[in-house]
């Protein structure tokens, strides 16, 4: 029989690159929500925020919390980021705090990978291989896009100490970005651009 | 370096002394030297041979546009052919070679078809078109090989590139094209507001022309000076940034600019990456690319030593190089003077200026007679004497009519430095849809945005040429121009602008006008060699377009189709207003109306490595590992790509072929047990009120009347009524359903439910998430499957408790599962999911719970085998988007009482329900050993020379567990045929007859899985 209390292990299971400017990371198990619903009823609002600790964020941004965050995802979806043990039950408990209202909550840690990049060229990185103006003034700490990194779709936000970029993409391709993004680091080429 | 001048060489250190190879001999040229003028410094003129008549060729320009002088660069590897000499950096080591000479450069037995050319016109304009259709046999016996032997460029590289590329993506208010003086004032005054500057220039150095024209002073300042002053300035602004070897090489829409830069072009071996495409974004694009020298049009001007006027004066003061000892001038512009005047004052002899004009008396003509220089006003140069080199020019004058008229006089010379005026590099603001328009005074096409300019998403001009791309060719006029531009963009993006700051105190020779001059006559029969090249590179000479318009290609863009004109690697920089004002003239037609062909991206060829960036080798494409990947990998996984997912399509086992590794899998589910990865199917969670009407319509079949807690097999059609998907809905809440699709198709079937949700039922109250990737999925099949899991889960799992197409949620080896009792091998069998992260310790504990069954992993062959001998159909194999359910005898799965369904009014119509549609049969091949190939056709009548095919095999296995091949088939009317033979006619002769049967072979009553 099997150890009876199994460790989730996520795809990379916290794989490390260290560049010259960069450091790439794979955070382990990370719980993530999706959660969709009618931002415009306040009731929802309400809700979401009394779950997440956070408000609805706008358009395009990540709202921080000390455990993770919200992402605006789509005008009616949202990425609720929390530690991977609670995501289950804030899951069930969010989907019965919604109660009638027609919306859709659920659990899709399992189903991405995330990276945490830093360092001097972090912005510079992610922008080798996003359409995204990644310099420090145009994406400030609390922005968030919903793009693609290469060939892959990717989500990506500067924490609120601008020290990291977060990026989440399936977890499928994982082992891929995490490849990309080390081979496009390992040199050291960094444009200067930022 | 017997042309290396004692003094000048602005961008040379001469203290630093670059050894190089050419053509497998060493020579020496200085740091900051590019391949051309190391060469020119050399005495090496002759740098190649033509593309058609394989004349020898010398360099003709300084810059990006260079025609003639390509050269094979870098060795083994890192060997790269058509490399401007122009563009190349000299660095230690570098090793180059001319191309299209055989035996060497300087006999080349190529040079036989010019000669042979002189008599009958081997290679005249529209080659290939009259090749093409007379005599057809010459083409492949004595055209093609002889061709293919003799032309062509550089040999392509068969080595892997060593080098490293990558893209980059900026984001600018304003782009700046070229850091010539219209370019670094542009960037200046866009960057004192503010806003936002990239400042890209395709060279190593900044400045331009400005660095050579001596003869001009901005605010007191020699132009290198101002020059440096102006990066100075610009060096200190954060906001601006400035790339060098660094090309804007196309735009597109809406801001967007491709800029190609050569980080490790100038080393032998780069640090980091080659080369960088840079993808910029920028809200307003400034044009400041300068203006590119016209040749003329005069016999034997292809001869090494004819050089633009410009180019010859680049050599003399950047790299202090002397193209010639002796330099005629050649032109039809007070330009080219300076070229006289740089040339006399270096020390060199300038035996004469010829002129086309009458009464020359500008400022710079009077300088040059004023050193002592002759002037030949009214003249043109009418032939070129020599071979590989000039050796003189044959002189005589011009009349109004455009023909030779007096004596011809012979001035010797060694190097002829032609000027036609300049044209503006309108490249870029013509590659988004800038438009032009003649402008008769200066001989110029100039960018007309009233008529049509690069605009962004908003509609707005966001694109405007500068300087000598906007056709202000004096400095004075360029650098207001520019500031101009460069304040409009930074106020346009949103900048305060401010006063503007007092205009620059220019100091430069006035220039009068020049005179349009597009051929210039020759003597003699045109037909003894004497050519007026128009395209070096193309070997287009100005009688090709004469004789294209005599012809009757009159359009432009059909004679440069039929001449190939401006069509080589340089895309015609040199040649196009020439050759369209040839053809005007031929055409007794205005320029204008002629017009241009269309400027295309890139602006000079950017490496393929560049366009890749990284996606190369493991990178070429993502490639979808599921949770168990790697186990699979190091357990003999013989991977095949599904969608862009990797499954094991067998398990090989040491000593084992790979079809014994499938039989044995298979007879491993059907005598005990095996587990399959299905993770990679596609998870749908549907949710909301309206989410079983929305599936009643996604699915040909009920999902509404589904119970919670129950599966369905549903099948997907589109509008046309055909299958294109498939698989297992769950209902697993009273307003929820999770639609399993197949592994390739998951994400279209996101797309297509969530395009009818946005686009046409907008308010159905339904939400769609794709969770294929939540979960690793393991099927457990086989007589044994329950006993192997029953121990792992505390739920009761019996027939009763959990009967065929049910779930149920509970705990399995201590992780959350769900457990689906469905099948799709015809065995008693078990998925079971788990949220991915936990799915290789499941598959562990499954792995170890069978052990005593001998538990079997199964790969997607053994899959593909167990659902053909139960009849059961795979999208992709039974369909191919022109098969419906009915095709395939799925009716039951088609429902009757609907009102409505995707494809359900499609599959009313008559094409759809008449007779003579391929339906779905097994087969039973007359010999059980014979197996038939995928895809034959099966074929009416034998015995008939005209064959009429009925049908194709769509799956065709042997099967371990029937001891004897098994198809299926779509064949006409195949359901009312039950019992024929059909023939199917293979390869050298071998017909295979197979009788058609029940597509089932295997347990029919269904026995096996109602356990």
């Amino acid at each position: 029989m099997s150890d009876m209390s199994p460790k989730p292990v996520s795809a990379l299971d916290r794989a490390t690159f260290e560049g010259p400017l960069v450091s790439i990371a794979e955070a382990g198990p990370v719980g993530m929500i999706t959660i969709r619903g009618d931002f415009a009823d306040a009731g929802f609002a309400k809700a979401v925020e009394a779950a997440a600790g956070v408000a609805v964020p706008e358009v395009r941004t990540f709202a921080e919390t000390a455990t993770g965050g919200l992402g605006w995802m789509s005008p009616d979806e949202l990425l609720w980021v929390l530690p991977y043990d609670d995501a289950p039950k804030a899951a069930t408990d969010l989907s019965a705090a919604l109660g009638d209202s027609h919306h859709m909550v659920v659990n899709v840690s399992d189903a991405r990978t995330v990276l945490r990049v830093t360092g001097k060229a972090a912005r510079e990185l992610i922008a080798k291989g996003a359409p995204v103006d990644m310099s420090p003034a145009a994406f400030a700490a609390g922005q968030f896009r919903r793009s693609h990194i290469g060939q892959l779709a990717a989500a990506f936000w500067v924490s609120g100490d601008e020290r990291t970029i977060t990026i989440v993409c399936f977890r499928s391709a994982g082992a891929y970005l995490f490849a990309w993004l080390s081979e496009s680091a390992r040199d050291g080429a960094t444009p200067g651009l930022y | 370096m017997p042309h290396r001048l004692n003094s000048g060489g602005l961008l040379i250190d001469r203290s630093k002394t670059i050894r190089f190879n050419w053509n497998g001999n060493t020579l020496n040229g200085f740091e900051g030297d590019t391949l051309a003028a190391a060469l020119l410094a050399n005495g090496k003129a002759l740098m190649g041979r033509s593309f058609k008549y394989h004349r020898p060729r010398g360099v003709v320009a300084s810059g990006f546009e260079e025609p003639n002088a390509l050269m094979t660069v870098g060795a083994g590897n890192r060997e790269e052919p058509n490399q401007r000499a122009t563009a190349v950096e000299l660095f230690d080591g570098l090793t180059a070679k001319s191309q299209n000479h055989w035996p060497s450069l300087g006999f080349d037995v190529g040079a036989v078809n010019a000669a042979v050319a002189s008599v009958a016109p081997v290679f005249s304009a529209g080659f290939y078109y009259k090749t093409f259709l007379f005599p057809r046999v010459a083409w492949k016996h004595v055209y093609e090989p002889i061709i293919r032997k003799a032309a062509g460029l550089g040999p392509a590289p068969t080595k892997d590139d060593p080098d490293t590329y990558e893209h980059f993506h900026a984001h600018a208010d304003i782009l700046v094209v070229g850091a010539g003086q219209a370019g670094l004032a542009a960037a200046r005054a866009a960057g004192a507001t503010g806003a936002n500057v990239i400042l890209v220039e395709q060279t190593a150095s900044i400045g331009g022309r400005l660095l050579t024209e001596t003869d001009v002073t901005i605010d007191g300042m020699s132009g290198a000076d101002w020059v440096a002053a102006q990066v100075e300035a610009l060096e200190a602004m954060d906001n601006v940034t400035i790339r060098t070897r660094t090309q804007a090489s196309g735009l597109y829409d809406h801001g967007y600019a491709l800029c190609y830069e050569r980080l490790g072009d100038h080393v032998a071996v780069p640090t980091g990456p080659r080369h960088r495409l840079w993808k910029v974004r920028a809200t307003r694009t400034i044009i400041t690319a300068g203006a590119i020298e016209r040749p003329l049009a005069f016999a034997n001007n292809d001869t090494p030593g004819v050089m633009l006027a410009g180019a010859v004066r680049d050599y003399l003061a950047l790299w202090g190089v002397a193209p010639g000892a002796e330099i005629v001038v050649f032109t039809n512009n007070d330009d080219a003077y300076r070229t006289a005047i740089q040339a006399y004052e270096a020390g060199l002899k300038v035996p004469a200026i010829v002129d086309c004009r009458k009464d020359v008396n500008g400022a710079l003509p009077t300088r040059a007679r004023s050193l002592g220089i002759r002037v030949i006003e009214g003249s043109v140069v009418v032939k070129v004497k020599g071979g590989k080199e000039v050796s003189a020019v044959q002189v005589a004058g011009y009349t109004p009519s455009g023909r030779v008229g007096g004596a011809v006089e012979t001035i010797r010379c060694d190097c002829v430095a032609m000027s036609g005026g300049w044209s503006p590099v309108v490249h870029l603001f013509s590659h988004c849809g800038g438009k032009l328009r003649w402008d008769e005074d200066a001989s110029m096409f100039r960018p007309e945005p009233e008529r049509g300019a690069p605009i962004g998403a908003d509609g707005v001009i966001n694109t405007i040429c500068a300087g000598a791309a906007n056709g202000e060719m004096s400095v004075a006029d360029g650098l207001a121009d520019a500031i101009e531009v460069g304040r409009a963009a930074a106020k346009e993006v949103g900048f305060n602008i401010g006063r503007k700051a007092a205009a620059a105190q220019v100091d430069e020779p006035a220039q009068e006008a020049l005179q349009p001059l597009w051929f210039a006559p020759s003597i003699g029969k045109y037909s003894h060699g004497s050519k007026h090249f128009l395209d070096y590179q193309n070997d287009v000479t100005a009688a090709d377009v004469e004789l294209a318009a005599r012809e009757g290609y009159e359009s432009v863009e059909h004679a440069k189709r039929y001449t190939t004109l401006g069509m080589a690697t340089d895309q015609g920089k040199l040649s196009n207003i020439n050759g369209l004002a040839i053809l005007a003239d031929a055409l007794n037609a205005p320029i204008p109306k002629v017009g241009t062909t269309t400027f295309r991206p890139p602006y000079t060829p950017i490496s393929i490595g560049s366009i890749v960036g990284r996606d190369v080798g493991d990178l070429f494409k993502p490639v979808r590992k599921s949770p168990m990947h790697d186990w699979h990998d190091v357990n003999g996984a013989d991977w095949e790509p599904v969608g862009d997912w990797r499954r094991p399509y067998t398990y090989i086992e040491p000593g084992e072929t790979r079809e014994e590794s499938v039989n044995r899998q298979v007879l491993g589910v059907r005598n005990s047990v095996g587990m399959l990865d299905a993770s990679t199917l596609g998870k749908m969670l549907v949710k909301g009120p309206d989410a079983g009407k929305f599936l009643d319509m996604m699915y040909t079949n009920m999902m509404s009347s589904l119970k919670p807690g129950r599966c369905r097999y549903g099948l997907m059609c589109n509008e046309n009524g055909f299958l294109f998907d498939d698989g297992v809905v769950v209902r697993t809440g009273e307003d929820e359903f999770l639609c399993h699709t197949t592994s390739g198709g998951a994400d279209r079937v996101h797309a297509w439910m969530e395009e009818w949700l946005q686009t046409e039922w907008w308010d159905m109250k339904v939400y769609v998430t794709n969770i294929t990737e939540q979960f690793a999925q393991i099927a457990v099949a086989g007589p044994n499957a329950r006993k192997v899991i029953e121990g792992l889960t505390p739920a009761d799992i019996s027939a009763e408790a959990l009967p065929f197409m049910s779930y149920i949620d509970t705990e399995m080896a201590g992780v959350w599962a769900r457990i689906y009792r469905i099948s799709f091998s015809g065995e008693l069998s078990y998925e079971i999911a788990t949220p991915a992260h936990h799915g290789q310790h499941l598959w562990n504990a499954i792995r170890e719970a069978g052990a005593p069954h001998k538990i079997m992993s199964y790969g997607t062959e053994a899959l593909h085998v167990l659902r053909a001998e139960k009849g059961f159909i795979m999208i992709g194999d039974e369909t191919d988007g022109t098969v419906t359910p009915q095709d395939l005898n799925l009716n039951w799965a088609v429902s009757k009482k609907k009102e409505d369904f995707i494809g359900k009014r499609a599959q009313s119509r008559s094409f759809l329900t008449g007779k003579g549609r391929k339906q779905l049969v097994g087969l039973s091949t007359a010999d059980p050993k014979t197996v038939l190939p995928d895809g034959a056709h099966a074929v009416e009548d034998m015995s008939v020379a005209q064959k009429r095919t009925i049908g194709h095999v769509t799956s065709t296995y042997w099967s371990p567990t029937l001891q004897r091949s098994i198809a299926m088939a779509l064949i006409e009317d195949g359901l009312s045929r039950e019992g024929e033979v059909l023939s199917f006619p293979l390869e050298k002769g071998v017909v295979v007859k197979a009788t058609i049967v029940d597509p089932v072979f295997y347990d029919k009553e269904g026995a096996q899985q109602n356990v």
